[in-house]
């Protein structure tokens, strides 16, 4: 394990989570809540739990965020309500 | 009611890494999991079940039960999301179809014959978007290396990262993929939402069928090594043979549930447009 890795992706995990949740966009969002997965899946790849991230990369970073992305496809930039 | 909220995360949060610092360091030899119950895993898995990647007996030998509740869980999200969105079909009253050569749109009545759908004849949706060749070959070539790459995973997971649940999810995204990069009815036409369903049950059930089977067999329940005689093996492989059996039901179930989850999110339920 490098610590200066381990601080950089860290930290690079923590601005990725905060700006997913102040961000305006929910496309962005989307995009940055894949960019957080896939920092966690190098975080645990660096830990030695490659199964894990494994799982992170594809289920975490991968799917969901296509998920996301086609829940967003169908919301306006406005409210009808 | 904001001041509440804050307040509580800030209290949570100094608890959690207050008492953070009271875990063993990582990879400390003297903490509890590691005198207790890694050595054990550590020192017998290959002797029980003759499986070298340790995390993949854990999770589908040793914690079979958990494991089997983690495929209910994902089965349980595809119900979710089917029960949530879907919509009934609506008779469609008019189509309209596009002329790539020439252009022109054409407008099918109820009662009339509508044409294929190819690359001559477009259908037009709400959103139609100009099929793209590059985008969609590349597409169409990518997914078989992708789903080979997947049975790879779901396969050799007894010797290297992977398993069931990230095969699955693997050969599920290429299923996304063709969706993404055709549109949803061309994938709704090759694979039903019937056939997902049907498919994420079978998947479950097979799990489920194999440690029944064990208990048929007068032992417990989910303990391969019942299964020898069936599978005309000793004891120690007859577990990895299990294993091999209890992922690919695993696959199956959390492959088709990914591709329902997204027939339903994607079209909001209504399963004709979709992304």
């Amino acid at each position: 394990m490098i610590w200066q890795l381990d601080l950089i992706i860290l930290v690079l995990v923590i601005v990725c989570a905060i700006a997913a949740i102040n961000v305006k966009d929910l496309l962005s969002a989307a995009i940055l809540l894949g960019a957080y997965s896939f920092l966690l899946c190098l975080l645990w790849a660096i830990m030695g739990a490659v199964d894990v991230a494994f799982t992170e990369a594809t289920v975490g970073a991968g799917v969901s965020t296509v998920f996301c992305v086609s829940a967003v496809f169908h919301t306006t930039r406005r409210t009808t309500d | 009611m904001k001041l509440i909220g804050k307040m509580t995360i800030l209290l949570c949060g100094i608890l959690l890494i207050v008492f953070a610092n009271k875990f063993p360091e990582f990879g400390d030899p003297h903490s509890p999991a590691s005198t207790h119950l890694s050595p054990y895993y550590i020192e017998h898995t290959m002797a029980d079940t003759a499986v070298p990647n340790m995390v993949t007996s854990v999770l589908a030998d040793y914690r079979g039960y958990d494991t089997m509740f983690e495929t209910t869980v994902i089965l349980t999200a595809g119900l979710a999301c089917f029960f949530l969105l879907r919509l009934p079909e609506e008779e469609e009253k008019e189509i309209y179809f596009r002329h790539v050569p020439t252009g022109v749109t054409i407008r099918i009545e109820e009662c009339g014959a509508a044409p294929e759908d190819s690359d001559v004849f477009q259908r037009i949706d709400a959103q139609w978007v100009p099929r793209d060749i590059i985008i969609r070959s590349t597409s169409r070539l990518l997914m078989p290396f992708i789903q080979i790459f997947a049975l790879y995973v779901v396969a050799h997971g007894h010797h290297s990262p992977g398993g069931g649940f990230q095969g699955g999810v693997i050969l599920g995204a290429a299923v996304i993929l063709f969706a993404i990069s055709h549109n949803l009815r061309t994938t709704v036409a090759k694979i039903s939402e019937t056939s997902a369903a049907i498919m994420s049950a079978a998947g479950v059930f097979i799990y489920a069928g194999t440690g029944a089977l064990c208990v048929m067999l007068g032992e417990n329940f989910l303990n391969y090594g019942a299964l020898a005689p069936l599978l005309g093996t000793d004891r120690v492989m007859a577990r990895s043979h299990g294993i091999l059996i209890v992922e690919i039901g695993v696959a199956l179930a959390v492959m088709s549930v990914m591709i329902w989850i997204y027939y339903n999110l994607s079209s909001a339920g209504k399963q004709d447009e979709g992304l």
